[in-house]
């Protein structure tokens, strides 16, 4: 299968220009398959966060190239970087992010309204039926902030996938979720990558979550450590 | 923009106790501008009015008196526009003597049909009629007293130059001015050019102005239209204190517009520079999801701008009551207003206007605040 997602040689370093730079990527080579369903996994302070950013496009690798579908996106402007973070890739974050001042459906709305396309039925309808596909078809209307953590959580991922991503990237998506929580939102997202054959790359420090996962890529010091596939 | 619409209007009702605040604070700035506005203008025209609104606003004399004032008077109403009324006047100079009682007086004729445009005699008289025919007078109420005189009685006017009239008198008036009560005496114009015994001529020619401070031009005007064998005189250069006066409360009126506006911005500005930092999270979200640089900085604009319509609007009315409250409880002995406010709509228009555009340049900074920042802050600072 082709490869959605290519690194090539990332290095990531932290005040550059100061007396003590940091760096945290190591020229970083990483290839991943349309349609898979990856994590990665390392501790705290390993990189893994600043490379899922990175390949997320909300920040920029000091050197090295980022491959999107063949196609190389690292010397993009802002404005092409968010059409392809708003067309292209669904996020989900660990403290989920909603918008409280808006509700579950027009949260899930959000991104698809941001690209500025007129609001259809046929838009609706999918925002409804991943919300029912969460398991929240009675929450469309309640507000952000009156829903409990692992609502909100799943409202997340509805809105991930509203503008059809072809890559989904979760930052330790069910960090804050108690387990019998977490093992819903997990087979929730499986469900996602075999229904939608969205690409899924989440980040975790749960070697047990990971497990779960089709390839397990390890990050130890800014380097891949280890990169298993099932 | 219909969605930066959508989100800066469900911040500000979702922060409701905050919008509230913002706009009552825009609300007080334009209601304040709004009343001292009406107050301070309302304030010029009546000190206007009660200085010049009776005068004569531009005069026309020559060296001898003018004789063909009929076609001058026509050469000065097609000379311009500004011109609300032109009489002709006769003045000369006297006593008024009743048996041992002598004043000097001012002896003025008018052609009453016109001269009533400037001076309003027929509502300033206060007994009798005014005087139509030659040899008839009017008083005023100062020298009724002085000169112990009723209507019905005779005076007789004495000048070293055209020696003694004997006059009927037929009314009094009281201009409210006791430098006029205590000398004018009235009288038809045919009175005087009798008693000069030249013919038909007049001293001066005097008219009233729709723009009053547009005199020096209409003087222009006049002046190549019957050439500078006559001399013009306007309001301002008889009253540079008056001029001056009015132009010092011009000034203080504007300079307590532009500290209002200023506040008015600063108070906005620092609001919603505290709210990009409490959006700034769901200003993060929103960039991940792609929404554009300057479509966040819209969203503050549009806050700041809803914020301006919504403050002047209410500004406008709470202004409007407060001068209206102040027009029926700030009243003189007599009941009317102490101050009659001058509410103009251009005026209260351009202070919401103001307020408005003061309000959506207030957004600015915080604007590009917003524009400014990185996704990649807020994600790792939660």
């Amino acid at each position: 299968m082709a490869d959605i997602l290519t690194l090539q040689n990332i290095n990531k370093t932290y005040g550059e220009k100061t007396k003590n730079p940091n760096q945290v990527l190591f020229d970083l080579n990483l290839s991943i398959e349309e349609h898979s369903f990856n994590s990665i996994i390392g501790q705290s302070g390993s990189g893994k966060s600043t490379l899922l950013n990175i390949i997320g496009t909300l920040d920029k690798p000091t050197s090295g190239n980022l491959l999107l579908k063949g196609k190389n996106i690292t010397s993009f402007n802002k404005n092409e970087l968010a059409d392809i973070r708003n067309q292209q890739i669904g996020f989900i974050f660990q403290f989920h992010y909603l918008l409280p001042e808006f509700t579950a459906l027009e949260n899930v709305l959000m991104p698809y309204k941001i690209s500025k396309q007129p609001l259809t039925k046929e838009i609706e309808d999918r925002a409804n039926e991943l919300l029912d596909l969460v398991g929240l078809g009675n929450f469309k209307k309640s507000l952000a902030n009156n829903l409990s953590g692992g609502q909100q959580q799943r409202v997340a991922i509805a809105r991930a996938l509203i503008n059809n991503p072809s890559l989904v990237l979760a930052d330790e998506p069910t960090g804050n979720l108690d387990s019998d929580t977490t093992e819903k939102v997990y087979e929730l997202l499986r469900q996602i990558n075999q229904k939608f054959k969205t690409t899924f790359i989440i980040i975790t420090h749960d070697r047990h979550i990971a497990e779960k996962t089709d390839r397990i890529i390890e990050i130890k010091d800014g380097r891949i450590y280890m990169d298993i596939t099932k | 923009m219909k969605l930066a619409f959508q989100i800066a209007k469900r911040f500000l009702t979702s922060a409701k106790r905050q919008t509230i605040v913002i706009i009552l604070g825009i609300a007080i700035g334009v209601s304040v501008q709004v009343f001292i506005g009406s107050l301070i203008s309302g304030l010029q025209a009546s000190l206007i009015d009660s200085t010049i609104g009776s005068r004569s606003q531009i005069t026309i004399t020559a060296d001898a008196n003018i004789a063909n004032y009929d076609s001058l008077i026509t050469d000065i109403e097609s000379s311009t526009d500004n011109i609300t009324v032109v009489t002709p006047t006769f003045t000369i100079a006297g006593s008024g003597v009743n048996g041992s009682l002598s004043e000097n007086v001012v002896f003025r004729g008018f052609d009453f049909t016109t001269a009533n445009g400037i001076y309003k005699f027929d509502e300033l008289l206060s007994e009798g009629n005014l005087p139509t025919n030659t040899n008839d007078i009017a008083l005023g109420v100062g020298l009724k007293d002085s000169l112990n005189l009723s209507i019905g009685d005779t005076v007789t006017f004495s000048s070293p130059v055209y020696g003694d009239t004997t006059l009927n008198i037929v009314g009094f008036f009281d201009a409210k001015v006791l430098a006029i009560n205590d000398a004018w005496v009235i009288t038809p114009l045919t009175t005087i050019q009798g008693i000069v015994g030249e013919g038909n001529v007049v001293s001066s020619i005097e008219m009233q102005l729709k723009e009053i401070f547009n005199d020096v031009t209409t003087k222009d005007e006049i002046l190549s239209a019957i050439g500078s064998t006559y001399n013009v005189t306007t309001w301002t250069e008889e009253n540079q204190e008056l001029l001056s006066g009015l132009n010092g409360q011009s000034i203080s009126s504007l300079m307590i517009q532009i500290f209002v506006i200023v506040s008015v911005v600063l108070g906005i500005s620092s609001v919603l520079a505290i709210s990009v930092l409490q959006k700034s999270r769901q200003l993060g979200i929103l960039k991940a999801m792609g929404i554009q640089d300057k479509d966040a900085s819209k969203i503050f604009l549009l806050e700041g701008f809803i914020l301006g319509i919504f403050g002047a609007i209410l500004g406008i009315l709470f202004g409007l009551g407060l001068s209206y409250m102040f027009t029926k409880f700030a009243l003189n002995p007599d009941g009317t207003p102490v101050i009659a406010l001058q509410i103009d709509a251009g005026f209260i228009a351009l202070s919401g206007g103001i307020a408005l555009v003061a309000s959506t340049l207030a957004a600015l900074s915080p604007a590009i605040k917003s524009s400014k920042l990185s996704v990649i802050e807020v994600i790792r600072n939660g």
